[in-house]
């Protein structure tokens, strides 16, 4: 029914940002999961996630992105999240996301936070 | 796979199939875009339908698998009505304020559903029996 969900992965010095594209539900949390954790073995504990084509949300996406962030409490990681449309954004918020990880507006906003 | 059915009605019906929240999402939007409803308030619509879809499809073992959808038109409001022929829960069960926190701690990650709706329209309400579950849920314009 919704567009392939899809995960592109640029890895930086200090952090790998990771843009997805399409419906962020249990198939599409699990693609970002999947790909944070392969990113955590190679030592990576810093991420961005662009969700700027990613308009489209639902809790069991987000449940897995939760599954992310307690990931990387365990290890000291950090998480931002960027481009998130107002209701997104609102979701994260009501399910309390914004109290383990970052909301920047841009991608460019996260990274000059990653690098302070 | 959407029909008038009054004045101020529009009835869908949609098959519990992956990913079909998605396409009932379009009628609302229509609908709401008629109402002249602001994008954001369209998006939370959205946002809360997908919840009461996928808690539908996932909790209601319902036997004809379809999900019925009403959409009411009032002047300022619109109330959404989704119900299914399932076997119904106790309505008491349901956590309604999930912490983050204890999620974090838990092997259960899930159980959002209902607070999102809660927070995205400006009421919802629940009815279930052993003949199904009716969800009413209704945002102001």
């Amino acid at each position: 029914m919704s567009d392939a969900f899809d995960v592109k992965v640029e890895k930086r010095a200090n952090c790998a940002v990771l843009r997805t594209e399409g419906y962020v539900n249990n198939l599409g949390g699990e693609k970002i999961s999947e790909k944070v954790d392969q990113l955590i073995d190679t030592g990576i504990t810093v991420f961005i996630i662009n969700f700027e084509k990613s308009n489209i949300v639902n809790s069991i996406g987000i449940s897995i992105l939760i599954e992310v962030i307690e990931k990387l409490v365990d290890i000291g990681g950090k998480i931002y999240f960027t481009n998130l449309t107002k209701t997104i954004s609102k979701t994260f918020s009501i399910m309390g996301l914004t109290q383990f990880a970052e909301i920047c507006e841009t991608e460019d906003d996260a990274i000059k936070e990653v690098s302070k | 796979m959407a029909k008038e059915s009054s004045v101020n009605e529009v009835d869908l019906v949609i098959p519990m199939l992956p990913d079909i929240e998605v396409a009932a999402t379009k009628t609302a939007a229509a609908v709401a875009e008629y109402m002249k409803f602001d994008s954001d308030k369209i998006d939370e619509l959205n946002q809360a339908l997908i919840e009461a879809c996928i808690n539908s499809f996932e909790h209601s073992k319902s036997l004809d698998k379809k999900l019925y959808i009403k959409f009411i038109i009032n002047d300022n409001e619109l109330t959404v009505v989704i119900k299914d022929k399932g076997s119904g829960f106790d309505t008491g069960s349901i956590n309604e304020n999930p912490d983050i926190k204890d999620k974090l701690k838990s092997d259960y990650k899930r159980g959002w559903g209902l607070m999102l709706m809660k927070n995205l329209m400006d009421s919802v309400e629940i009815d279930s029996n052993e003949y199904g579950t009716t969800l009413t849920m209704t945002k102001i314009k």
